[in-house]
């Protein structure tokens, strides 16, 4: 939901980075307003996956130049962790499995450090588990998922449900959900869209980065952007997604390359 | 050696000769040999020079505690428990039951009379003759019998409690548990500290598990960080027997868990698992046999290790498949996890084959917290220390949840959760 007086959560501006010395991001800029839904796509190692693990704070990641401003702050002044305290929350493309800590002990545990660090009260396990219930039925998660061990054994499709289910719980103001759609057959996409969709309010704001368009059938993007080679080369609205669709990237490399100024 | 030998002059007569000669032959031998340096194989990387500085003798009585000093190790699950102080037996302290019919708990010197063939037939026939368990039957004095009996069940887990307390006390405590055919049972020792004192725990267990019997020993260790522990486990196996062996070691300033496994019969089926969590100066050394003799045997073994500070684990795993022993399966898995670059781990998996259709699988890892599990937990608002305490903790819960005693469990986890903070802080 587009609303130009609304107040900005976050401002990328001619943003790079490297991972290992080899340059990924090369001068990204991108506003993100309150209410709105962004769609970041792009062919295989155009770098947009880097882009939201730089905005989360990977430590892999050197940022090299540019500025990030998260609701007005600059945001890489904090740590991977107080940003997600701040309200910055990932969505892994490859949620990381921890055996031996079960799902209710673990997502309690991040919901009490994010409520004590915004100023709001714990939860014991007993109420825990009555909220946690409660956003599970979002997902149509089986209550079974609480007692094993996070991620251990799930599913591609279980493992998004629960990576959802921890935007649930942690109420970001910006979400960053990288690939969440890639490896999810189509009733598992349905769920896992259709509980972003409820978490999206016009106080809060969400990145999807997609490789496939397939994911905004399901949530509609108020802009996408097309990256390539450590840019954004073209914008658009969600009709972009479709000429993306139809015609593939090349047009928009080939663009590129004989000099024509992408539209942004 | 002659402190380790200190008072073996002062252990009372029996009233069986047997025995008497037993503790006699092994003074002799443990006079014979002289303690083990690092140019043994088999203490390669376990330094004994600072335990042979130390002076100590057998306590002759136990420090005196009441019971409110162990309340805070009470197992609510267990069925029994048997306390000793400084190696003695304190009956005050112990809850002797009441137990099952066919289960039989005693103090050795009582069992010597009253089950004196058993005795006879098991003690000193299980545990080898290496130096510690020679000095331990040189100065055996204290200790308890089990005796499960035909098809008898002990559903409930006993619980042998070892409180080191006194200053330069070595406690030399003997457990000879026989299970015959048919019964079950777990049984918890459990070494701890009363205060900070350095002493020396030498501690032998003895078990022989009857066919077709199924058997849970669960061992843990944590005494103070001056302390010096040698345990030796030595089991023997008969057909079709079920043994699982669950050691955690968190205390002392240099341990040693020798447990042996002898599989005697077809069909025995065994679980290991070993957790060491240490940090400081610690060392921590385990070394295992498993000896599959007869076909149809399976063993399957995960060791880890979380090593902080500047500490240093060991961990030598043998496991021997004689000659006809086909289709026996075995695995063993020694994980090791390193919080500290001072920290250190030598472990040697040594596997000897001597039969051609079995399936033996090892592996061995080395490493540190993934970067890609932290930045997980941080992304979630977990600090650094807490996502590094949180993975840590999850490394060894793989072992410890594995552990069908629930406030042990509890314990545990609170204890571990509790040390890796401390430990990963060490020397970092």
């Amino acid at each position: 939901m587009i609303n130009p007086s609304a107040k900005t959560i976050l401002e990328v501006r001619n943003l790079t980075a490297t991972v290992a010395g080899v340059e990924i991001l090369k001068g990204i800029n991108l506003t993100v307003r309150a209410g709105e839904v962004h769609a970041i796509m792009g062919p295989n190692g155009s770098g947009k996956s880097t882009f939201s693990k730089v905005l989360a704070g990977h430590p892999a990641y050197e940022v090299k130049g540019g500025e990030v401003l998260f609701e007005g702050k600059d945001l890489f002044a904090l740590e991977a962790d107080e940003r997600a305290r701040a309200g910055v929350f990932l969505g892994f493309q490859y949620p990381v499995e921890i055996p031996g800590v079960t799902n209710s002990a673990f997502l309690r545990l991040a919901y009490n450090t994010v409520q004590s660090g915004r100023g709001k009260d714990e939860l014991d396990p007993l109420e825990f588990d009555d909220l946690v219930r409660e956003k599970m039925k979002l997902l149509e998660m089986n209550p079974e998922f609480l007692g094993r061990s996070v991620n251990d054994g799930f599913s591609g499709g279980e493992k998004k449900r629960n990576e959802i289910l921890q935007m649930a719980l942690l109420e970001p103001k910006l979400a960053l959900l990288d690939e969440t759609d890639s490896g999810l057959d189509i009733d598992a996409l349905r769920v896992v869209a259709g509980g972003v969709n409820k978490l999206l309010t016009p106080d809060n704001a969400c990145v999807l980065v997609t490789h496939y368009q397939r994911l905004l059938n399901y949530i509609t993007p108020d802009y996408v952007h097309v990256m390539s080679a450590g840019r954004i080369i073209k914008s658009g609205d969600k009709s972009l997604a479709l000429e993306l669709e139809s015609r593939g990237y090349d047009w928009l490399l080939d663009d590129k390359k004989t000099g024509n100024k992408a539209v942004v | 050696m002659a402190t380790l030998l200190a008072g073996s002059d002062a252990v009372p007569k029996s009233p069986a000769a047997w025995f008497d000669a037993l503790r006699a032959a092994a003074l002799e031998r443990a006079n014979a040999l002289s303690v083990p340096t690092t140019r043994d194989e088999e203490w390669r990387f376990t330094d004994l020079t600072p335990l042979t500085k130390l002076q100590v003798r057998p306590a002759t009585a136990a420090t005196s505690l009441i019971a409110a000093d162990i309340a805070g190790h009470a197992l609510p699950e267990a069925s029994a428990r048997l306390v000793f102080v400084d190696g003695i037996l304190v009956p005050q302290l112990s809850q002797a039951g009441p137990l099952p019919a066919g289960i039989t708990v005693l103090p050795l010197a009582e069992a010597l009379q009253s089950h004196a063939v058993l005795v006879e037939q098991h003690l000193g026939k299980i545990a080898g003759d290496e130096l510690f368990t020679a000095l331990n039957t040189a100065f055996l004095n204290q200790g308890v019998f089990i005796h499960f009996a035909k098809d008898a069940v002990l559903k409930a887990p006993l619980h042998l409690l070892f409180v080191a307390a006194g200053q330069d006390v070595a406690a030399h405590p003997r457990v000879l548990l026989v299970a015959e055919s048919g019964a079950q049972g777990c049984v918890i020792e459990d070494y701890v500290a009363h205060g900070e004192a350095a002493g020396l725990t030498n501690a032998v267990t003895e078990i022989a598990v009857a066919p077709n019997a199924s058997l849970r020993h669960i061992k843990l260790q944590r005494e103070s960080p001056k302390a010096f522990h040698i345990g030796t486990c030595a089991v023997s196996l008969g057909k079709d027997a079920r043994f699982a062996s669950q050691a955690v070691t968190l205390g002392a300033r240099l341990s040693r868990n020798n447990l042996a496994i002898l599989q005697q019969g077809e069909g025995i089926e065994v679980v290991i698992d070993g957790l060491a969590l240490i940090g400081g100066r610690q060392l921590a050394d385990t070394h295992t046999l498993i000896d599959h003799l007869k076909p149809h045997g399976c063993c399957e073994q995960v060791h880890k290790t979380i090593v902080g500070g500047g500490a240093h684990a060991v961990f030598n795993g043998k496991v021997f498949v004689r000659e006809g022993a086909q289709l026996t399966d075995s695995s063993q898995q020694s994980r090791n996890l390193l919080l500290s670059d001072k920290a250190r781990v030598d472990t040697k998996p040594q596997l000897e084959i001597f039969a051609d259709d079995v399936k033996c699988a090892h592996g061995a890892a080395v490493g540190q917290l993934d970067p890609e599990h932290l930045f997980y937990l941080k992304s979630r608002g977990l600090s650094e220390r807490a996502a590094r305490n949180l993975l840590t903790y999850a490394f060894g819960a793989e072992i410890i949840d594995r552990i069908p005693v629930p406030t042990l469990v509890a314990k545990l986890e609170k204890l571990v959760m509790q040390q890796t903070g401390e430990k990963a802080g060490d020397g970092a």
